[in-house]
């Protein structure tokens, strides 16, 4: 079971318990005094927690949140957690990310490719607690083996495996076997469980660094 | 400099209160691995403590962001119909003006060959009267002219990418540039049914064929696409119609999110290998692995 840090919490909002943290809003969700609910329909991260996977937060870590986007999930992520790096490559959801980045002093947007880890290994600090992983292009495991340079000797790997993006046409459960396989390489598969309904063919993972 | 500046944080060479210097290290800095930046920029003094340190990376880090948007957004599809507008007609005007150069120059010169080559050799030439000077002159603005085209073609090659990036992965960066310049922009692009993307570029055939006089045409522009001039002309219909469909996504995609996805590209790939299967009894329009140079 998802242990939540006392910066997530379960509230009400329309009559049913979901997860919220506290700060700006971002994408227009409901808010319950300075708490906004996280909506796992639009958040893998949040759909992993909410299902109750076996991640284990504290509150404050160090992060390195890959495939930020328009940060969405990341902006819940930097409520909680502390230094958080976001690392997006498309230029377009970045200008939405830096409005989230300004709204809040932990959240340092980087205009990266995640998969050439050396050009911000000169920014992102090492020995961090999480490497939280949304990127949807093929050779999700070796862009999570790649970064896991930034991770602390036990630290935690969330990821959000999207099957479409590995290959079209196999069967996603043969995709996310050996994308785990794959992952073994660096990490050791803590939980694994698929993200429907809320996020079809996706597959959330919780590893932790070998 | 230290002597292991590969590995420096990105605040090494940086002065703390330099904005534009610390964003400058940020965007193009590079570190073979990672170090914990945050105690080596107290130790060198760079910052104060860790909150100094990390409003200072924050400021820096939102300051490169947005500089780099700002530059990757001035690659706009305005600028890229500009541009292929301009090489098309800087390679046409060369061509008409390498035509008459050529005629002209055959009375002066032995052995010119037509074209662009042709002119190019005349403006290598040492003019010996004033009649020779204008023929080589005009010869030199012939050469200009051409290559003035061949840069737009590298700098189309460059922008598009950044503006229509599934589109030009899937188009190629030029025929992207075409298919926005017929529109007049991607968002018009965007917004257009995939059938009409199919024959872009053949209004004459199709208002002729509205009209009642002649066959609806199979294909516009995209004809310039491997996947479709490669594909043995029973099958170009469907070709076309497929191609059509996919770019028409790409374009949403570019307009609508801006980020690059490879699955669409899979799937025009998948498609075209069905399409050309149905060749398949080995008479060259069974080229199944998408390749262009199938012979027909």
């Amino acid at each position: 079971m998802t242990d939540l840090p006392d910066g997530i919490q379960r509230r009400e909002f329309d009559g049913r318990t979901r997860l919220a943290t506290r700060g700006e809003p971002v994408y227009g969700e409901p808010t319950d005094g300075e708490w906004r609910c996280w909506d796992a329909g639009r958040s893998k991260l949040g759909a992993m927690l909410e299902s109750g996977m076996e991640v284990d937060l504290t509150g404050g870590e160090g992060v390195l949140y890959l495939g930020a986007a328009s940060g969405t999930t990341v902006s819940h992520v930097a409520d909680f957690a502390g230094p958080t790096y976001a690392v997006e490559f498309a230029p377009r959801p970045m200008g939405d990310l830096l409005d989230v980045a300004e709204a809040r002093h932990n959240l340092f947007p980087l205009l990266k490719d995640a998969r050439k880890p050396e050009a911000y290994s000169h920014v992102v600090e090492s020995n961090l607690d999480l490497l939280i992983q949304d990127v949807a292009t093929r050779g999700q495991a070796s862009v999570a083996v790649d970064n896991a340079r930034f991770l602390a000797d036990d630290g935690q790997l969330l990821l959000a495996i999207k099957a479409r993006s590995e290959d079209v046409t196999a069967d996603p459960e043969t995709v996310f076997d050996s994308v785990c396989e794959e992952l073994t390489e660096a990490y050791e598969i803590i939980d694994r469980q698929r993200l429907e309904p809320s996020h079809d063919d996706h597959l959330g993972v919780v590893a932790r660094k070998r | 400099m230290t002597p292991n500046a590969a590995d420096s944080g990105w605040f090494e060479s940086v002065d703390s209160g330099d904005l534009t210097g610390a964003a400058d290290a940020i965007a193009h800095g590079s570190a073979n691995a990672p170090s914990e930046w945050p105690a080596q920029a107290i130790d060198a003094g760079f910052a104060d403590d860790t909150d100094d340190y990390y409003a200072t990376l924050r400021d820096a880090t939102i300051e490169a962001a947005r500089e780099a948007v700002a530059e990757r957004q001035q690659a706009d599809d305005q600028q890229l119909l500009h541009a292929v507008r301009a090489m098309d007609d800087a390679t046409r005007t060369a061509n008409e003006l390498a035509e008459r150069c050529h005629e002209w120059a055959a009375t002066q010169f032995d052995d010119i060959d037509s074209g662009i080559d042709g002119a190019r050799d005349v403006a290598s030439r040492e003019p010996t009267d004033p009649l020779e000077e204008r023929v080589v002159s005009l010869a030199e603005r012939i050469d200009d002219l051409a290559t003035e085209a061949e840069e737009l073609r590298d700098f189309i090659e460059r922008l598009a990418p950044d503006v229509a990036p599934n589109l030009a992965e899937m188009a190629g960066p030029v025929l992207a540039a075409r298919l926005i310049s017929l529109t007049g922009g991607l968002d018009a692009l965007a917004k257009k049914p995939s059938g009409t993307v199919q024959v872009l570029g053949a209004e004459d055939a199709l208002f002729a064929h509205l009209a009642g006089r002649g066959p609806s045409p199979k294909h516009g522009i995209i004809y310039t696409h491997p996947a479709v001039n490669g594909t043995r002309p029973e099958d170009r219909g469907s070709a076309a119609r497929a191609l059509a469909g996919k770019l028409t996504i790409a374009a949403r995609i570019d307009h609508y999110s801006g980020d690059f996805r490879p699955k669409i590209h899979d799937e025009l790939d998948d498609r075209m290998a069905t399409i050309r299967a149905r060749a398949g009894d080995g008479d060259g329009g069974g080229n199944v692995d998408g390749d262009t140079e199938a012979g027909q």
